[in-house]
């Protein structure tokens, strides 16, 4: 059974009218040429957006998006089209328009065939309805009231809550029909504070894919306030970062942004299928230290990166990339895996249904390893302690990669010391992995904020590490 | 796009706002657009990818006196247009009083519109595009030996209709267009391999570079970066190229931004009036060039756009303000709803060459990664490529390093901006000469 599947099929075939045979009609348009594989995606989603700024309730906004996309592949060869109207001629316009890709053939008919054997990783709520407008906003004004509370020297408080409600049904050439509801919210504090004329930000959030309650358990929200606070108090002090190579201990969590970067992006599978990541054909050879054992894993439930099903109706799963350092596998979308003749891993995914989908991470973490955390800054002579991170980005061919630390400490003599300005990091992925000498037994998953880009299109993901310690990158502070 | 497609706008955003009145808002302002392109790439001398995009979308924004709600959907049929109406009032219901809230005021609105050319139909089909990205992917391939590999290159045409109107009777929209051609291919040599593209970006198909010459561009810059190494830790002059100049830019305008200043998280508060950058800097905003990437005649509120000077003699001559960031500050909106429009910044005149010269030894950056740019403190700590420059020579390609400073005195610490951009782009910028920075490495 597979309650997530008949509700995406109430939503998105009976509601528009759409029979199971019309259903048939563009699979078959989509067919009707030499394809080696189609899909028609499915979407209709809603969200809802709050923002408390200057303490009162200053935005609201409800948002529907909704349509479908239909693709057919020849070979290497993509033919993409989508409607925003779900009714059957648009479908079979767009159907036309995506198989011209490929040259005129007749291949068979398809019966449609559910897929009842996907796990349900999340319940199928709708989380806008899972809290009243009231409560919401209560929860909102609450936060405001305890960054406020927590220092004189807050000036600005900014609060948002996000959430969204989304549902799909995928179709593919052999006629499998699989359909997911994805519950998704999120909220962040935002908070300036100001001394003696200096002013710093402080930022904190979470989520998951649940109803709101997610966020009045164990005070949970009330901790993204108190923490965005220390952070933009911590910052106040800050001196300036040094420039050069040093040692890095990097905390656990959010700055697992480390291995998004300088790992995850280079094994997916597009990238080493055309050969043109710094990891491709290095199957089998050692990438990082042995410390190092690094997964992508799209089954954890209720995470913010994961699916229950990919976007093109593949099981999602637990991916080793690295093992003891050595590299095992890429992240594969259907195209991908077919043409390198290698596994599915459920990596499939697209922004939205007028995107086409493409192999991406879910929640790529690294395995704890053995060292207590507090040996670990206990080891460094002179280094950094970064345990914030903002965004990172990579050069997947040269493999050189960057991330910003916003809250970073001096090791002096195996002590935290002085905070220092955020400062970006830089190192080339496979050389920063080898650099790896200690990794805690402290592994610890972000608080489900993170949004991957790639090709101008964004999905939701997570990312994790124990503590580690790189032996050396190089900080781009300014003093010397 | 069409006349008749132009008509059912105009009707959707009429429908929006006498639906926003009969559901009891005192005023309501909405905007339609549709959207229809045709992206295709090729690779490896083969097509990839055909996309045939299709987008419409409306949004609207109801105020009960001083509480706004807004609601939007990609759905323009009527009962859409009910029920997103009902969503925007629903939400309206729960938001706060706020005395900022409202649309611009009535007399600031564009009363005439000129037409700035934007809409410039490229007429061509699937196979047409594919040989267009084929003869420039093959001029990449063919411009040096060591060009082994592709990401393929691209051509992109867009047709776009917008309509936005409010209840103080404005009703305003236009067509555009917008083509794009890009490249990007890989070189090895040794056991390094380096990428690097180029692209073209016009509202008019025939004013798009030449196919080949986008491929040889992109070739000679992924070609250029064989051998990068990484530099000793320094403070030295840094050069920022024309084609990355456009961020340091855009980190002031977003800097001057209402939002930003009336929340106190900008490093550009209480600068209005003070000497931002040396005498000789000018900077201003031109909504109204003729074909310009981000031309309009109206801003997002339907309030008329200006020529105006954002900075002059190097003094700070005015924010970057919507009618709610103005009303926060007690000021007047600058027709910046939306953001801005087409900004450039005078040149001192040098040449590339001559900016080289000047610098004399020092780092030339082609490529920066990251975010890395602190709004509220200006704090500046970027990845960067780029060359090690000798003596007003490129010396050696330069890779995996930093280059960091605060944004207040890299404005103050511009010594020259280059005559050498050739992209018209929406932020028009030559090269930066900045005096100091500290360039991270080894």
């Amino acid at each position: 059974m597979s309650q997530a599947l008949d509700l995406a099929r109430q939503t998105l075939l009976d509601a528009p009218g759409l029979s199971e045979s019309s259903l048939s009609q563009v699979m078959d348009k989509l067919l009707s040429r030499q394809v080696d594989a189609a899909d028609v995606y499915f979407q209709y989603s809603r969200l809802e957006s709050w923002v408390l700024d200057d303490g009162i309730i200053k935005e609201g906004n409800h948002s529907i998006e909704q349509g479908a996309g239909l693709r057919a592949i020849s070979g290497e060869k993509t033919g993409f089209a989508y409607t925003d109207t779900l009714l059957l001629p648009q479908l079979l316009h767009a159907a036309d328009a995506a198989r011209a890709i490929a040259h005129a053939g007749q291949s068979g008919r398809q019966a449609i065939a559910r897929r009842d054997d996907l796990p349900q990783l999340y319940a199928p709520i709708n989380p806008l309805e899972s809290l009243s407008e009231d409560d919401k906003l209560a929860l909102m004004r609450k936060l405001d009231a305890v960054a406020r509370a927590a220092d004189p020297r807050v000036q600005q408080v900014t609060v948002s809550l996000v959430a969204a409600h989304d549902t799909v049904l995928v179709i593919n050439d052999s006629g499998e029909l699989a359909g997911d509801v994805r519950p998704l919210v999120r909220m962040n504090v935002s908070v300036i504070v100001e001394q003696n004329g200096r002013r710093e930000q402080g930022s904190s959030g979470g989520g998951a894919r649940r109803a709101l309650d997610f966020f009045l358990e164990e005070e949970r929200a009330i901790g993204y306030a108190q923490e965005a606070v220390r952070q933009a108090l911590v910052n106040l002090e800050a001196i300036d970062a040094p420039a050069g190579m040093l040692p890095v201990v990097l905390g656990p969590g959010w700055p697992g942004v480390l291995l998004h970067e300088a790992v995850g992006h280079g094994l997916e599978g597009d990238f080493n299928r055309k050969g043109t990541s710094a990891y491709s054909g290095r199957i089998g050879e050692q990438v990082a230290s042995k410390l190092c054992t690094v997964v992508d894993d799209g089954t954890l439930p209720e995470r913010r990166g994961s699916l229950s099903v990919d976007d093109e109706g593949t099981r999602t799963q637990h991916t080793v990339l690295i093992e003891n350092g050595i590299l095992k596998g890429f992240m594969q979308d259907k195209m991908n895996a077919r043409l390198m003749g290698m596994p599915e891993t459920g990596n499939g995914r697209r922004e939205s249904y007028a995107h086409l989908p493409m192999p991406r991470m879910t929640n790529t973490y690294m395995l704890p390893g053995d060292s207590d955390p507090a040996e670990i800054i206990a080891s460094v002579d002179k280094g950094i302690y970064a345990v914030n991170f903002g965004g990172g980005q990579v050069d997947i061919t040269s493999g050189k990669f960057v991330f910003s630390a916003n809250e970073a400490y001096l090791i002096e003599n195996g002590k935290i010391g002085a905070p220092v300005k955020g400062a970006t990091l830089i190192g080339n992925g496979p050389e920063a992995m080898n650099k790896i000498s200690m990794v805690g037994n402290d592994l610890q998953l972000d608080s489900g904020v993170g949004t991957c880009g790639k090709e101008g299109q964004s999905v939701p993901v997570g990312v994790g590490q124990p503590t580690l310690k790189i032996d050396e990158m190089t900080i781009g502070g300014t003093a010397a | 796009m069409s006349n008749q497609e132009m008509g059912h706008l105009q009707q959707v955003v009429a429908d929006l706002l006498d639906e926003a009145k009969k559901q009891g808002a005192s005023s309501a302002e909405a905007g339609v657009h549709a959207q229809q392109g045709l992206d295709v790439n090729v690779r490896l001398g083969e097509i990839e990818t055909i996309e045939h995009t299709n987008d419409h979308g409306l949004g609207v924004t109801v105020y009960f006196g001083q509480r706004k709600g807004s609601a939007n959907t990609t759905d323009l049929s009527p009962e859409a247009i009910r029920e997103t109406v009902a969503a925007a009032c629903r939400i309206a219901r729960y938001t706060s009083e706020d005395p900022a809230a409202g649309l611009a005021e009535a007399g600031l609105m564009a009363s005439d519109i000129p037409d700035l050319d934007l809409n410039h139909p490229w007429q061509i089909d699937a196979q047409g595009a594919a040989e267009i990205a084929l003869e420039c992917e093959s001029a990449a391939r063919d411009f040096d030996a060591r060009i082994n590999n592709s990401e393929g290159a691209g051509v992109h045409t867009q047709n776009s209709l917008f309509v936005y109107g409010n209840t103080h009777g404005f009703v305003g929209g236009y067509p555009t267009t917008r083509h794009s051609m890009s490249c990007a291919v890989l070189a090895g040599e040794g056991e390094q391999m380096q990428r690097d593209f180029w692209y073209t970006t016009s509202r008019v198909p025939e004013k798009l570079q030449a196919a080949a010459e986008v491929g040889r561009e992109a070739a000679r810059r992924t070609v250029a970066r064989l051998g990068s190494r990484k530099i000793k830790t320094t403070e030295c002059p840094v050069i920022f190229r024309a084609d990355i100049a456009p961020s340091l830019l855009r980190s002031l305008f977003g800097a001057l931004r209402g939002a930003s200043l009336y929340r106190k998280a900008s490093f550009m508060l209480d600068q209005l009036g003070e000497s931002i950058f040396p005498d000789w800097v000018i900077i201003d905003e031109d909504p109204h060039l003729p074909q310009g990437l981000s031309s309009a005649p109206f801003d997002n509120e339907g309030v008329a756009t200006q020529h105006r000077k954002i900075v002059d003699t190097g003094v700070l001559q005015s924010y970057v303000l919507d009618s709610y960031s103005a009303r926060k500050l007690g000021m007047q909106t600058t027709g910046n709803a939306g953001g801005l429009r087409n900004t450039r910044i005078d040149s001192t005149g040098e040449s590339f060459e001559e900016l080289l010269q000047r610098m004399g030894t020092g780092l030339l950056v082609t490529e920066l990664m990251g975010q890395g740019s602190n709004p509220v403190t200006g704090d500046y700590s970027r990845g960067a490529a780029g060359f090690w420059v000798e003596n007003g020579e490129i010396a050696y390609p330069v890779e995996e390093i930093t280059v960091a400073g605060n944004l207040r005195q890299m404005y103050q610490d511009l010594l020259a901006v280059g005559a050498d951009n050739d992209i018209p782009g929406s932020v028009d910028t030559g090269s930066w000469l900045i005096r100091k920075m500290t360039v991270a490495g080894n």
